[in-house]
């Protein structure tokens, strides 16, 4: 077997460390940590991308790579920064699963994800075929993440990081999607982000809280 | 006039037309009565007459087949005329001509629905059930049907400021909803791979035996549940005392005869190749509806709710006929078929004229005096004579006596019976003969409920004081009235050329036709000379000469005069309205016979209760053994389903995740 060359050793390296991330979202239970943990995996992709970019000399990754960067390292960790002190959120509560429960299930879906993910593995042609496998983990963790939390802030950034690991799939198997699609994805995300932060300063408003349970008790009726 | 300028099908279109045209009309000023209702409806009357003689003119054509732009991108609405068709668009036409005289005087401004919208809805009925019997494919019979449906749903619950009226509405849109999915189905197993909705290619598909057969269970399910075949029966008790008089008339008289109309449709139009023994389905139900039926209607004590089992009764004998032809067609016997098919038409023909007379006087009966309850009524022969002599019209021919129409219709329904030990099959040409004791039981039970009708309503004497200030009916009700009542007299007189018309139907369809003889018009005679015949005008003649001889013979022999005693007195003389045989009593003999069909609740007096009271409840087992369960066990299923429903949004989440990671198991 042919030794991987450095770039691919690296972009693979990257791609752990992705995962790695993921679980350490996973676990942690302060919503600022969380928020960090999110800029720090929209920066290991903004670095996956260039390196790729730079890899297949592709034009579009690097901008790809560009509008990562600004979005998910800058703009949308400044805007949780924000929420998070105008609202006063700084810890979840208790989360639903103890933690080396939740750590626990998360194995489970990296294996089940990287069974799932021999397939298309073996279909594409890139490079870095091999991540998909990491981007389906990192897709579920995040789901994971957001069954867990309570606090409505957490599961944002959960639904965000979803958005990462679904980036860095299309990445992995394809060298990215159109420019387009990406574009508006960008846009989608940081036009949710603003929606939903009207939509806390309402919740808090009309629960007095961000806990989701409050608003579960108001469900309607059943 | 029109059918020599345009084809019958054309006609009877833009007559549908008008009908449409006339119920949006009464849209214009909804509230006004004179407009909606003393000339709007004459107007859908005459157009019901036109149809009425328009599809009769048409009976000895060849198919007529029309296409309208209308419909789905890919089917157009295919409308077809041919006898079958035509013999229930007179039926239609006729009766419903009868029906909107009536509730042209009957239908009032008050409480409830409109009277223009009242209109609307009727009209609309009308005219969705004349697409019904023209439509050619199943998209556009579903669509009428559906309407009619749910026209009549409005029409049902048009005093819904009353809650049990608003069940009643309820269960029949329910049962209406369950019956027309049976009946998609149906059309769905039809077209035979072929996914062509035309009634011609359903025609020409081929369909195995199988799924031939289940074709024609589920349409039995669906027409069946239009129609009240036990047990899918349980709407119409409900339903027909709920809606206004003319309106159940209408559902009641023509509406259940559509329901026949697609079971003739299917069973003998549309399926070829199903085995002759799935006729003895439709024979069983049937036979079993007649008995159920009338032995609930004789334990009445509402009268809506005892014709609304009588009609049960006769959709069950209805449902009998066809089921024989059925049999016959099976066996190769064409002339035996023809017979039961025409017995059949002929019933369904009858029963939409004595049904919706007698429905009619009993909303005659209810407007003067606002009372249902038969506990309630009596001698009411002496206020209202019109409703009362006309409505003994439609009691006597619907009780099956000569020389009235109802006894035509069963007496051919018999002959078919008796015919029935020729069928090459063993046992069922033993036991199907013995089935004509049945109709026969059915029949007696019928007269025993209409003596019990006619006589607790308008004999005997008034049970409450009230009843005094009754009034006869309107001069558009009477006409009304007069026109059903006067059907039932002619279809009674004249069978011969009403039998050579409707023959028309078995030999479009190929079932067969009743051989030549050359029989008078007056007289009825189905195979030869030699065997049975009937001639209701010679029969109708000596009654009338022995009832005038018998007059004159008392006037001139006896006392010459008039003697007026109270009624029922039996010579005591000091008989009080309470004193009379009750409906309750009336119906004991048989509550006490037939007691198995019952669910009885009863509570006895004591012999020492100075103010006794005596309740009976009459359940319907089925209502209890089929329906009730219904209910909770849905509850059940949905408290289940509940239980997924947590409110929770990481419930939801997790759903969400375990979903995907199925898919992309699955997927890859």
């Amino acid at each position: 077997m042919a030794a991987t060359p450095f770039v691919l050793q690296l972009l693979n390296a990257l791609a752990a460390l992705l995962l790695l991330l993921s679980f350490a979202m996973l676990a942690q239970r302060r919503v600022v940590t969380l928020v960090n943990l999110f800029a720090m995996q929209g920066a290991l992709l903004c670095a996956a991308t260039l390196l790729l970019a730079w890899r297949t000399g592709e034009g579009n990754l690097y901008v790809s790579a560009a509008l990562t960067f600004a979005v998910k390292v800058v703009a949308l960790p400044r805007l949780l920064h924000r929420l998070i002190r105008r609202l006063g959120v700084y810890w979840d509560t208790e989360p639903l699963l103890n933690i080396p429960g939740t750590m626990l299930i998360g194995v489970l879906i990296v294996v089940f994800s990287f069974g799932l993910a021999q397939p298309i593995s073996a279909l594409a042609s890139t490079a870095t075929r091999s991540a998909v496998g990491i981007a389906v983990a990192v897709i579920l963790l995040a789901f994971l993440t957001m069954i867990t939390r309570r606090k409505a802030m957490s599961q944002v950034v959960g639904f965000l990081s979803m958005e990462n690991g679904l980036f860095f799939g299309a990445m992995s198997a394809t060298y990215g999607m159109p420019m387009i699609v990406e574009l508006g994805v960008a846009l989608d995300v940081l036009v949710a982000m603003l929606v939903l932060g009207v939509f806390f300063f309402q919740i808090r408003e009309q629960f007095d809280s961000l806990d989701l349970e409050k608003l579960e008790e108001r469900g309607g009726e059943r | 006039m029109i059918a020599t300028l345009a084809s019958p099908l054309d006609a009877i279109l833009a007559l549908l037309g008008v009908w449409l045209v006339i119920g949006v009309a009464g849209l214009v000023r909804p509230m006004n009565l004179r407009i909606a209702g003393r000339s709007l409806f004459p107007l859908g009357a005459l157009c019901g007459l036109a149809i009425a003689a328009i599809a009769a003119a048409s009976l000895g054509l060849p198919v007529e087949r029309i296409q309208l732009p209308i419909g789905l991108p890919d089917l157009p609405m295919h409308l077809r005329l041919d006898a079958l068709s035509a013999v229930f668009l007179v039926l239609l036409g006729a009766a419903g001509a009868g029906i909107s005289m009536f509730g042209a005087g009957y239908f009032r401004s008050g409480q409830g629905t409109p009277p223009g919208l009242l209109c609307f809805q009727y009209h609309v009925f009308l005219a969705s059930m004349g697409v019904v019997l023209l439509a050619d494919d199943a998209y556009g019979f579903m669509v009428a049907w559906e309407t009619m449906a749910l026209s009549s749903y409005f029409l049902v619950i048009a005093q819904h400021r009353l809650a049990e009226i608003r069940r009643a509405g309820f269960l029949y849109l329910m049962m209406a909803h369950v019956g027309a999915l049976a009946i998609l189905l149906c059309f769905g197993v039809l077209q035979g791979g072929s996914w062509l909705f035309t009634f011609d290619a359903m025609r020409a598909a081929h369909v195995s035996p199988l799924w031939a057969g289940a074709a024609f269970l589920l349409a039995l399910v669906g027409f069946g549940a239009k129609g009240g075949l036990v047990p899918m029966h349980a709407w119409l008790p409900e339903a027909h005392p709920a809606a206004p008089s003319p309106v159940s008339a209408l559902m009641s008289g023509v509406m259940l005869k559509m329901a026949v109309y697609g079971m003739i449709r299917v069973a003998f139009d549309l399926e070829g190749g199903l085995a002759w023994w799935w006729g003895l389905v439709p024979i069983g139900l049937g036979l079993f509806s007649a008995i159920y039926g009338i032995v609930f209607a004789a334990v009445q004590t509402d009268m809506k709710r005892l014709l609304a089992f009588s009609s049960i009764e006769n959709v069950g004998i209805l449902f009998t006929g066809l089921g024989l032809a059925m049999v016959f067609r099976g066996a190769a016997m064409p002339t035996l078929a023809a017979l039961a098919l025409l017995a059949v038409l002929y019933h369904a023909l009858n029963h939409a004229f004595m049904k919706s007379l007698l429905f009619l006087g009993t909303g005659s009966v209810l407007h003067s005096t606002g009372e249902r309850n038969l506990g309630r009524l009596g001698g009411l022969i002496h206020r209202m004579p019109w409703v009362a002599w006309l409505t003994l019209v439609g009691a006597l021919a619907i009780a099956g006596l000569p020389p009235l129409n109802g006894f035509v219709s069963e007496w051919l329904l018999l002959q078919a019976f008796l015919y029935a030990h020729a069928l090459p099959y063993p046992f069922v040409n033993m036991l199907l003969p013995l089935c004509v004791g049945v109709v026969a039981l059915v029949a007696a039970l019928a007269g025993y409920v209409m003596v019990k009708f006619f006589g607790v309503v308008f004999l005997g004497q008034p049970r409450e004081r009230s009843l005094a200030d009754a009034h006869d009916a309107g001069i558009l009700e009477r006409v009304g009235l007069a026109w059903l009542a006067f059907g039932c007299v002619a279809l009674g007189l004249a069978p011969a050329p009403v039998v050579a018309a409707l023959s028309h139907v078995g030999v479009q369809l190929g079932v067969g036709a009743l051989p030549h003889n050359g029989a008078p018009w007056w007289m009825l005679v189905p195979f030869d000379t030699g065997q049975a015949t009937y001639a209701p005008s010679i029969f109708a003649g000596a009654l009338l000469a022995g009832i005038l001889l018998a007059t004159a013979m008392v006037r001139v022999f006896h006392h010459r005069r008039a003697r007026r005693a109270p009624p029922w007195s039996c010579g005591f003389g000091a008989l009080t309205g309470r004193m009379q045989d009750t409906a309750e009593g009336f119906g004991q003999p048989i509550r006490h016979l037939f007691t198995p069909f019952f669910a009885m609740r009863r509570s006895l007096p004591s012999p020492f209760d100075a103010a006794p009271r005596y309740q009976v409840d009459i359940g319907d087992r089925f209502w209890n053994a089929l329906y009730a369960p219904l209910g909770p066990f849905i509850d059940r299923l949905a408290g289940g389903f509940a239980a997924l429903q947590r409110g929770r949004i990481s419930v939801y989440l997790l759903y969400a995740l375990a979903t995907l990671c199925v898919l992309l198991a699955l997927v890859l």
